[in-house]
This record gives structure tokens, sequence and C-alpha cells, in this order.
């Protein structure tokens, strides 16, 4: 059976990780099975922990009255779930359900900042990776933004 | 080049202004066409309009064209019954060239409208599915009601040997499918370098996803995309359709990405 | 040229008037040069009395006018105004017809206009390659243009090599003239070197030896065939302008990005008269012509022009927004990327965009403007 360091090397968030740090990493980081269906993250809720993704589908999005929740994003194998948990006031901005049984590996917020506060070469390496996928988020969100197969007006 | 007269045998609402048309010749002619080709589709009193083609080459059945309703041509085709009749000239222009790509993996990327021709190619890999090694189609659309040829792409969904990807960039209540636009699917979609890769869609949703193939590692020459321009006469007369050296009508409208990057990266060209 | 023979003629004015009696004998309609609005025009004629005698030009930038020359030549002007090409390739041709039957089914007609039987007189050297230029856009393609290929293959060319270039000429530049080399039927050198002046006539297909042949006119001599070259040697070295063609293409292709096309943007009008007076430029739009009894409709190829905003129209707005990308696109395929597309030049040099841009703006300049700071504008495509 794999132990959450050789989960952890073949994601792709993780991919390239120096040892050292991945052991360190480890020790924050527990394997959950979470239910289709289940709620993971609620808007305004404390950030304290995120999740590595591998295998099943999450749907990120908000809840309107009478309109149930809207997905604004869906999470596959090999992404993250959550980034506010890095930054103060660590509060979630959105709902994430499960679309399915989803497997991820967890770790826990307070415990990966109080390592990278010992380790800044950590730290930054970690605040790297979280911004190379802000990065990749924001390019598609302007993406969708241009509203590409939206109607012009007709002439 | 004068028309041929075409009799709308079939009649299919795709969407709120997509509606596919399946046309017989009047004189009981039959195209012979190649995946990929356009028609220039004529309105009575109206005018012309180049379509793609959006039936399996190989069906046999009537020629189908998925028009949108953008413009005063388009309108007046998406508004004829069963029964009516149109003009038709063609086939004009390459094709997405499957034979040469026979033997080996296909990634098809739509956007939008781009999913009618297509679907031309589509129909024809399953009619010919043992040709082809992998087959990963990607569906990208606004929001899940603009998804067109539902049914059908159910059914492609259903079989073991496609795996079929559809993402929407605006979610509506209920939708518990992809959300996100189609170049964030292509990480996650098996694509070998050696593949052959057919994109159409807005032109700059095909920009995006030439790069993103090519971050997979796929060449510019494996990477085939379907171009729009303003077509008039679709035999390299008018003028309308030209870019750098190229008339999209004749030339084109399918190039290899290798050829077209260059045309492209010339704002205006 | 065809060396001394029998078969190169030395007429005098009179002869002309037989060449012309015999075209017409042999079932042509005869189209020439004639003075009309103060300006020469390709026209119908029946004799050679039409034919502007005495008649010279004066052509610039923005400039074109007419002048009286101290001789009686026929031919002593340059490119005229407006260009053969709508004789082969009208303004405005029916393609095809739309009506229903009983049963409301549409049928389509193909357009069966009657072919005219045209012979050009007096086509310069630059216009006949202008012909020749569309003859690979037209009847070269792999669907061509029944209209033009039908007028063509009736055509009759009688060439007349030049002798009189303007001020707004560089078919030298082009390759393209002053002296005719080939595609015509009869060529003509005007020869003024006598009180009255005479014609060197010779051959250049079967249909015009046929026709040379039944004329009763003496030979030329070898100094006719002398005089008659050193006409086109002097109106050689009396271009107007001059455009560097070494390397062009490759030059515009590189400098897509080039500051020039700002400049030359902030004068041009758009208006796309050069596009019109343009021997070769053979851009065209197709409209709906429904007949007024509402019967039929008829899908009609009219000109237009590159310049025009939506030319480029696709769903959603225009691909050349600005007049910098139309005129960029203008002259990089008149210079450029018609190599690629028909295996030539897409000027020959006539000199008639200068003439009749209403700003003048001067396609040698405007090359020469970006050649002088090659590289300026980085292209890649
Ligand atoms: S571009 Fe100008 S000079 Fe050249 S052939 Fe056309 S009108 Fe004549
Ligand atoms: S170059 Fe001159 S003639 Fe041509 S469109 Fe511009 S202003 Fe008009
Ligand atoms: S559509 Fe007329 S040249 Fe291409």
């Amino acid at each position: 059976m794999n132990t959450i360091a050789d989960e952890l090397t073949s994601h792709r968030f993780f991919a390239g990780l120096d040892a050292a740090h991945l052991e360190v990493l480890t020790g924050c980081a527990r394997n959950v099975v979470i239910a289709k269906g289940a709620s993971i993250i609620r808007e305004g809720a404390h950030a304290d922990a995120f999740w590595a993704v591998r295998s099943g589908r999450i749907a990120l999005g908000v809840t309107a009255p009478g309109r149930g929740m809207l997905t604004i994003d869906t999470l596959h194998a090999d992404d993250v779930l959550g980034w506010a948990w890095l930054f103060p006031p660590y509060r979630w901005h959105f709902d994430a359900d499960a679309l399915d049984e989803v497997h991820a590996v967890t770790f826990d917020a307070v415990c990966l900042r109080g390592k990278c506060a010992a380790d800044p070469a950590l730290g930054f390496d970690l605040a790297q990776r979280v911004a190379a996928i802000l990065g990749d988020r924001l390019n598609a969100a302007r993406m969708r933004l241009l509203d590409l197969y939206g109607s012009p007006q007709p002439g | 080049m004068t028309p041929v007269s075409h009799r709308v045998v079939g009649r299919r609402v795709e969407t709120a202004d997509v509606v596919t048309l399946q046309l017989e010749a009047t004189d009981g002619s039959r195209l012979r066409y190649a995946a990929g080709q356009f028609n220039m589709l004529y309105a009575y009193a109206v005018g012309e309009v180049a379509i793609s083609i959006s039936a399996n080459p190989l069906g046999g059945g009537p020629i189908a064209h998925t028009v949108r309703n953008v413009g005063s041509v388009s309108r007046a085709l998406c508004g004829l019954q069963i029964g009516d009749t149109l003009g038709l000239r063609g086939p004009f222009g390459s094709d997405w060239g499957l034979d040469s790509a026979a033997g080996g993996d296909l990634v098809i990327v739509a956007g939008g409208i781009g999913l009618a021709p297509l679907r031309s190619v589509i129909t024809q890999v399953i009619a010919e599915r043992d040709r082809f090694g992998t087959v990963e189609i990607v569906i990208g659309t606004r929001t899940p009601e603009e998804l067109a040829f539902k049914a059908e792409v159910e059914s492609w969904r259903a079989r073991s040997d496609l795996s079929v990807h559809v993402t929407v960039d605006r979610a509506t209540p209920g939708w518990r499918g992809t959300v996100g636009v189609v170049t964030t699917v292509l990480p996650r979609v098996h694509c070998d370098p050696a593949a052959i890769a057919l994109v159409c869609g807005p032109e700059v949703m095909m920009r995006f996803t030439a790069l993103a193939l090519m971050e997979r590692g796929m060449p510019a020459s494996r990477i085939r995309v379907s171009m729009e321009r303003n077509m008039q006469c679709a035999i390299a007369q008018c003028g309308h359709c030209q870019l750098g050296s190229v008339f999209v009508c004749a030339d084109g409208p399918v190039f290899t990405w290798e050829r077209l990057e260059p045309l492209l990266a010339v704002r205006q060209l | 040229m065809a060396g001394p023979s029998g078969t190169t003629l030395a007429l005098d004015g009179d002869g002309l008037e037989t060449v012309i009696a015999a075209v017409r004998q042999r079932g042509y309609t005869v189209i020439a040069p004639t003075v009309r609005d103060g300006a020469v025009a390709y026209e119908p004629i029946t004799s050679a009395a039409a034919l502007p005698r005495g008649v010279g030009d004066e052509q610039g930038p923005a400039r074109y006018r007419l002048r009286e020359r101290d001789d009686d030549a026929l031919f002593g002007f340059a490119a005229a105004p407006s260009s053969w090409k709508r004789y082969l390739y009208p303004p405005a041709t029916t393609l095809w017809r739309a009506r229903r039957d009983e049963h409301g089914t549409l049928l389509f007609d193909e357009s069966a206009a009657a072919v005219p039987r045209y012979a050009f007189l007096g086509v310069r050297a630059c216009e006949l390659a202008a012909i020749l230029v569309h003859d690979r856009v037209f009847a070269g393609a792999a669907h061509p243009d029944p209209t033009y290929a039908a007028r063509r293959r009736e055509l009759f060319i009688i060439a007349v090599h030049c002798g009189s270039p303007s001020g707004v000429c560089f078919c030298t530049s082009m390759g393209t003239g002053p002296r005719a080399r080939e595609g015509f039927d009869l060529g003509i050198t005007e020869l003024l070197d006598t009180a009255t002046p005479r014609y060197i006539v010779e051959a250049g297909s079967p249909a015009g030896l046929e026709l040379l042949e039944s004329l009763a006119a003496s030979p030329a001599t070898v100094q006719d065939l002398e005089a008659a070259q050193a006409v086109t040697d002097v109106a050689t070295e009396h271009m107007g302008r001059h455009l560097e063609t070494g390397g062009l293409p490759e030059m515009l292709q590189r400098n897509l990005e080039h500051p020039q096309w700002d400049d030359v943007a902030a004068r041009c009008l758009s208006c796309g008269n050069c596009t019109m007076a343009c021997p070769t430029c053979f851009c065209s739009d197709d409209v709906e012509a429904q007949a007024p009894d509402g019967e039929t409709s008829a899908r009609v190829r009219e000109w237009a022009s590159c310049f025009s905003h939506d030319f480029s129209y696709i769903h959603g707005g225009t691909v050349r927004e600005t007049v910098r990308s139309r005129y960029r696109q203008w002259m990089t395929h008149k210079l450029g990327t018609w190599w690629e597309q028909f295996g030539t030049s897409g000027c020959v040099g006539c000199g008639r965009c200068i003439a009749w841009c209403p700003v003048g703006i001067d396609i040698t300049e405007e090359a020469a403007a970006i050649r002088a700071s090659d590289g300026r504008g980085r292209g890649s495509a």
C-alpha cells in the first residue's frame, strides 16, 4: 500500500518537491474519503485545511436563495481544493461539495502554517505552488469572462 | 457555380438559436464530401452563407448542416421547415484529413457551434472505430442548455471506446457536470504527442486550445484547426476570406496550427 | 520582336483603318481609346477617326489631365483612367437566378448572357500583363469564372508598344513593359518620325498572322524595325516612377508592424479609388438582387474593395478594423502575397493607383519608405 509520501509525489501539485520538504508535509497530512454529495467546505467558515484530490470530482460554488448551489468551477484528480488557509483571515470564499466519492489527502492548516514559519524555504516553495494555481484559475476565469461562445448581436 | 436545389427532409432544433437541417437534392443527386468541408447555403431572396457540413460523410443519408442564427441569411435558414427548398453550392475547402490520422490517437476539441463540423468527424470515427487509437472528445459550451446534439453527445458518452468531456462556462442550477473553460480540461485528457488534434470553435478559444495542447507536448504540425472568415465566392475569387497569402475558402478552412499561428500572430492581418 | 519578314508590316494612318476594318469584318467589337469627359476612355469604336489624335496626358500623384501634343499621334498618352478589366470582368455580373416552380420548389438557372467578341486596340504592355494576371485569377482557377473565361476566349488583343510613359509609370521596374512581349495577337509600334504617324505591325499569334496576311501592305524594313525598337528603348528611360522589387515580398512580410503603415493610414481616406482603378484588383461582393415582380431573385457579383470597412466582416465584427490594416492588406497583396497565390506580382506598374488616389498616395514611395528602414516593424507571418 502507498504511503502518503508516495501519493503526494505522484500528485501534480507536489511534482518535483524536495524530499525533505515532502517528509515535513506528510507530518500534517492524512488520507480521507469524502462521500458523494457531502459538503466539504462552507463559505465564511474557518479555512483550517486543504485537500489534494486523488480521485472524484468536487463542485465549487455559491448558494443563492431559492437557486441551490451554482457551480462556478469543478475540481478533479490532481487539483487542489483551498488556498484561503494560507492568507489571513483564513476564511473560505465558496462552498465545495463532493460530486462523486472523493479520495484526497487533506492537510491540517495550523500544522502547515507552523512548518512554513519554521522553514521559510518550504513556505516559499508552497506559496509558489499555490500562486501558480491561482494564476491558472485567474486565466481560466478571464477566458470565461470573454464569453467566447456568446451570441454576438444578430446582424 | 450554380447552386443545386435541396429540400429540407429533417429539421431539429438544437438550442434556442441553433437548428440542424437534413437536406436532399431535389434532382436526386448525392454530394460527396469529406468531414470538415463546407457548403454555401442559399435562402431565397436573402443570400448565401458558408456553413460546414455536420453529417457523417460515410453515412449515405441526407447531408446535415447545423446553422446558428446570427445574421439575416442564417435566420432565414433556421426558419426553413420540412419540405422547404434552399440552394446549395459545394462542397468547398480542405477537410480534417482523417485518413492521415488513421492508426493514431485523436484529441477532438469543440467550442460552441464548433461542434458541428466536428460532429462530422466524430460520427465518421464511430463508423470506422477500429481505424483509430484512443479518441478523446472535449466539448466546451456556454451553458448546459446551449450544448448542441445533446442526445448524441449522451450516446457518445455511453460508449466505452470514446472518452467524452463536456464542460460549461456557466453552470445552471442542477448541472452536475464539469464547469470551466475547455483548456482546463486538457491537462486531464489522454494526449500522446503523436496524436492528431482537431479543434474548432471561436478563434480565441482555438488559440488558447492550441497553446494548451502544445503544453501537453503536441507539435503544432499535429494540431488542426478550422478557421472562420468572410466567405462569398468560396472559390478563391472574391478576396474576402484572405488571411495573409491564404484563401481560407480554398486553402482552408482546416489548417495546421503550424501554418496558422504566424498568421494569427499579426493583428488584423 | 519579330525580325524583318513579310508579316511585319509598315502602315500609314489609312493602313491602321484597314486593320480596324479587318478586325470588325471578323465579327469583333473594337474597343479602343477615345476622349470622353476630359480623359482617355476605352470605348467601342468603328473607325480610327475616334482615336485621340494629337492628345497626350500628364499624370502625377492625384493628378491626371489631357494636353495637346505637337504631333498627330493616336497613341500619345499612357494608361487611361479606367482599365480594360471592365470588359472581361464587368463591374456587375449576374451569376445565376433563383425562381420557384408551381410547387414552390426553388430552381436555379445559370446566367446565360451572350458572349461579346471584343478586340482591344491599344493595349499597353502593362495592361496586357494585367490581363495575363487575371487569366491566372479567373481562368486558371480550380473553378474558372465562366463570364471571364468565355469573354477571354473570344478576345483579340492589339497591343501598342508604349512610347509615351507618364509621370506615374513604372512598368520597367515590374518587368512588364514598355514593349509587350507575349499574349497579343497584333503588336503595333507608332512611329512619329515622319509628318504623319506610321504603324509597324507584327503578329503575335496565328489569328494575328492570318489577319496581317490578309492585308495588302508593304513589309517593314530593317530601319523600320530599328526605329520601332528605339521607341520603347527611349520610353524605358522616361519612367516617372521606380520600384525596387528585389526581395520585395519577403521585405514586406518582415515589416508587417512597420510604423510606415501608421503613417500612410493617417493620409489614406480608405476610399477604394486605387482598387477600382487598378487593372488587377479582382475583389468582389456577391449581392442579392430580387426582381421587381418578386418572381425571381438573382445572385450578382459586384466589384468590391478591400478598403471598405465591412469587407472582412465576420459575425461579431470586422477583422481589419483599422485603415492601417486595410492599406497593409492591399499593398502587401499587390506586391507580396500575390506571388504565393498566383505565381506573379499583383502590380504591373501602370501607376493608376497613384494618379487616382485623391491624396496622392504613391505605392512606390510607400514601399521605398518601408525598405529604407527595413526591420523597424517586426512581423513574423
Ligand atoms: S497597384 Fe497601382 S501601379 Fe500596380 S497595377 Fe495596380 S493600379 Fe497599377
Ligand atoms: S490609397 Fe488613396 S485611393 Fe487607395 S483607398 Fe487610400 S486614399 Fe483611396
Ligand atoms: S470566399 Fe471568396 S476568395 Fe475565399
